[in-house]
């Protein structure tokens, strides 16, 4: 079967007021970007409030869907067969070729719902949908016509061109990108933060991240892990700016000064002060974590009421009330889970204690930060100096 | 940066010597040894002299040697090829607990097909009794698999003991050797050792990636493990790896002319690194306490309360390359089966390094990865988990 476009189904932008345009020519152009990847030539263009990628060049169906897959806020994706309006006659011997290549030797039930933009045609719809269901029926002696629940809802459109398509592909929802929003991540190798990325940007946020090596307890390949994850998520979300940042020398202050059961939560908050740092040089409004509650002990509500005392900016994280299997689930569907499993895992054991205190007392904490003072200043300058930026696209 | 490779058990350097056959093969001598024409027979000439080099050094027949992709295929085809031949005579296979996974694995498959697998211990030092060996044998033994010189610990195997006592039990058996660690380091000699089969890799010589060989006795007949055109006598089908196979034997061709100069220069490269480790605080070392017995350019070595990771990645940035005993993940913390076998600690085995030299290391850079050592250690050692 060949398909001569794609038509692009969105959800919740339908629902936008004044700006709809706006969002709609984010959806035009992210789908033009992908497609733009692919062999094939693609022309995206509005029409009539819905969403067109009209192909030039013969192209590979599920290549494009598989594209447009990776795009947010397309809800779905009709493969459609396109052709010059014809005259009654030949538009049901049309409708009965389309229906019978597309779904061959069918036997469930269908229903046709032909619409009409064009009044100046000499059937109405309602003339349309009867007489191209008896040709079906006549066509295909096991179907059945169901107008409540059919298997297959048969589109004939009469506009400038007649468009017939009969299949719905799903895509991921959300909200297109390409407004301002922009949200910094800090992006672990493990399989929780490319997934709490991916959902924030699902909303139409632009991600930046921030990634905290510590050589020699982490090598060169964990930090490339990192970088094809946040590739991965990029492949949704856009380009994706990288922030390395060496933590090793903080880290060691930090375990030469702050009892050991607290290491990991002073840590954590020194890296949430980096990214907050980062997140307002860059242009970030709110920083990204993939903490779900009880996951570790440092992901306890208290230890989040303890590292969110260190930023402003809002702390967001979209998978606070998921479940380990939840969070694997989807990282499998995004695909960054065989790369978050790559044994590439730092050796960083030494940092953490046995048994890291799980309900840190604010005052406490302090207190042990005090103690870092006032060279953790310098050394978190130093850190900030030594950051190297990663284009993830 | 001065960068000093010590992880030359991995992979080496090609040589000039070698770099210049294989580009010349891929530029000019580029025929295909099947052809009739003369492009064809000029390979065909060049792929007769790597298998003469090889041949010589190993004091066999040209015919004996069969090239292959490497020391991996090279085992899985002895011990597969091998044991299916002799299915008739029985089902009962011999191993050691330190071998290359290529050779473990290979075995495991056999376990799967349904042979009985007969794993040997080693002694702290890595070696494999001979009287180990005879008693484990018995009449339905097909194939023994066990290694020249171990690739962690260096340990030189006594090949031609337990090849004698082994055959000395039961003549009928095949006897493998994977010398992938030992070809062109130390001398080696299977038709009188009365081995049937040995591996050998080019890579771990200065050669080519991707390149190795099976000896195989003109006495015995294995099956191939690969179908089709018929090269290398039918055992070994498709067309042959030309620049890998040029490429190896003009890197056989060095090793083997000077195996002893380069043996002897190792070892003092190597004692001097020995000495130096020897004299730091809380380091042993694993493997051959006699020198003699211990390959040339092998040392490993256990640093007391350092993860290997991290010294490995601290050396690293000083320029050294080295490699850690077990691998280091989070997930997965699976312990080195060598230095299991040895008897090491799980502690012990993860902080542990191999040192592995070849003949373009010095002694000054023994000196600088000591220095750097005595440097490093005292500083990851602060920071230990508490």
């Amino acid at each position: 079967m060949e398909y001569q476009a794609l038509l692009i189904k969105y959800a919740e932008i339908g629902v936008k007021g004044k700006n709809r345009y706006l969002f709609e020519d984010r959806l035009v152009s992210r789908s033009a970007a992908v497609l733009k990847k692919i062999p094939g030539k693609f022309r995206v263009y509005k029409s009539n409030g819905r969403i067109y990628a009209m192909a030039e060049e013969p192209f590979e169906l599920e290549e494009a869907v598989d594209a447009l897959q990776h795009v947010f806020g397309i809800s779905g994706i009709c493969p459609l067969v396109q052709q010059p309006v014809v005259g009654p006659e030949e538009l049901i011997k049309a409708a009965v070729t389309y229906f019978t290549q597309a779904h061959p030797a069918f036997a469930g039930s269908f229903k046709v719902m032909a619409t009409r933009a064009n009044k100046a045609y000499p059937w109405d719809s309602n003339e349309i949908n009867r007489k191209v269901g008896e040709a079906l029926l006549a066509a295909l002696p096991n179907s059945h016509v169901d107008v409540h629940t059919p298997d297959i809802l048969f589109r004939i459109e009469v506009r400038e061109n007649l468009n017939f398509y009969s299949e719905t592909i799903p895509g991921l929802g959300g909200m297109p990108l390409g407004g301002t929003e922009c949200g910094m991540l800090l992006l672990s190798g493990g399989i929780d933060s490319p997934v709490a990325g991916y959902m924030i940007a699902k909303r139409g946020v632009r991600l930046e991240a921030v990634y905290f090596h510590a050589p020699p307890y982490t090598s060169d390949r964990a930090k490339q892990k990192v970088v094809d994850l946040a590739k991965l998520v990029a492949a949704y979300a856009g380009p994706i700016r990288l922030h390395v940042i060496n933590f090793t020398d903080i880290q060691l202050a930090i375990y030469d000064t702050c009892p050991h059961d607290e290491l990991t939560i002073i840590m954590r908050r020194y890296m949430m002060r980096i990214a907050e740092h980062l997140a307002q040089e860059n242009g970030a409004q709110c920083l990204i974590t993939g903490e779900s509650i009880g996951q570790v002990a440092s992901q306890t509500v208290q230890s989040m009421v303890s590292t969110n005392e260190v930023c402003t900016l809002p702390v967001f994280r979209p998978l606070i009330a998921f479940d380990k299997q939840e969070i694997i689930d989807l990282s499998r569907r995004i695909g960054t889970f065989d790369t978050s499993i790559l044994p590439f895992e730092d050796c960083c054991t030494i940092f953490v204690a046995k048994h890291p205190v799980t309900k840190p007392n604010a005052g406490i904490i302090r207190r042990s930060e005090e103690k870092l003072l006032p060279g953790i200043n310098d050394l978190v300058a130093k850190a900030l100096e030594t950051e190297e930026i990663i284009l993830c696209e | 940066m001065q960068e000093v490779y010590l992880d030359n058990a991995a992979t080496t350097r090609v040589s000039p010597a070698a770099r210049d056959a294989v580009l010349a093969e891929l530029t000019d001598n580029y025929g295909n040894p099947s052809s009739l024409h003369r492009k064809g027979s000029e390979a065909e000439r060049l792929l007769r002299g790597a298998r003469e080099t090889i041949a010589e050094g190993l004091r066999v027949k040209e015919k004996e040697i069969y090239f292959t992709s490497g020391g991996t295929e090279s085992n899985n085809w002895a011990i597969l090829g091998g044991a299916k031949a002799r299915i008739r005579q029985g089902k009962h296979v011999i191993t050691s607990a330190i071998e290359h996974p290529s050779v473990s694995e290979s075995f495991r498959r056999l376990e799967q097909e349904g042979f009985e697998l007969t794993v040997l211990p080693v002694d702290k030092e890595g070696f494999i009794r001979p009287s180990d060996l005879a008693a484990a044998i018995r009449p339905d033994t097909v194939l023994i698999s066990l290694m020249a010189v171990n690739n962690e610990i260096g340990t030189i195997e006594p090949v031609r003991e337990l090849a004698e006592s082994a055959k000395s039990v039961n003549p009928s058996l095949l006897f493998h050797v994977d010398a992938v660690q030992a070809f062109g380091k130390i001398p080696l000699a299977p038709k009188s050792w009365k081995v049937d089969l040995m591996t050998g890799s080019s890579h771990k010589i200065h050669g080519p990636k991707g390149s190795g060989f099976l000896y195989i006795s003109e006495n015995v007949r294995i099956l191939p493990l690969i179908q089709g055109g018929g090269q290398e006598k039918g055992l070994r089908s498709g067309t042959e790896n030309m620049p890998g196979i040029a490429g190896f034997g003009a890197a056989a061709a060095e090793s083997l002319a000077m195996l002893d100069e380069n043996a002897a220069y190792m070892r003092r490269v190597r004692s001097r690194l020995k000495e130096g480790l020897m004299s730091l605080p809380d380091v042993t070392l694993n493997g051959p306490a006699d020198d003699l017995q211990a390959a040339p350019h092998l040392l490993s070595a256990t640093f007391k309360g350092v993860r290997s990771e991290v010294l490995l990645h601290a050396l690293e940035e000083n320029g050294i390359y080295v490699s850690s005993g077990s691998a280091c993940s989070s997930h997965k913390r699976e312990m080195s089966p060598v230095l299991k076998a040895i008897g090491l600690e799980k502690q012990a085995a993860e902080s542990t390094l191999r040192f592995s030299l070849c003949r373009y290391n010095t002694e000054e850079e023994m000196d600088y990865v000591l220095q750097v050592l005595s440097e490093l250690l005292p500083r990851l050692r602060r920071f230990t988990r508490r």
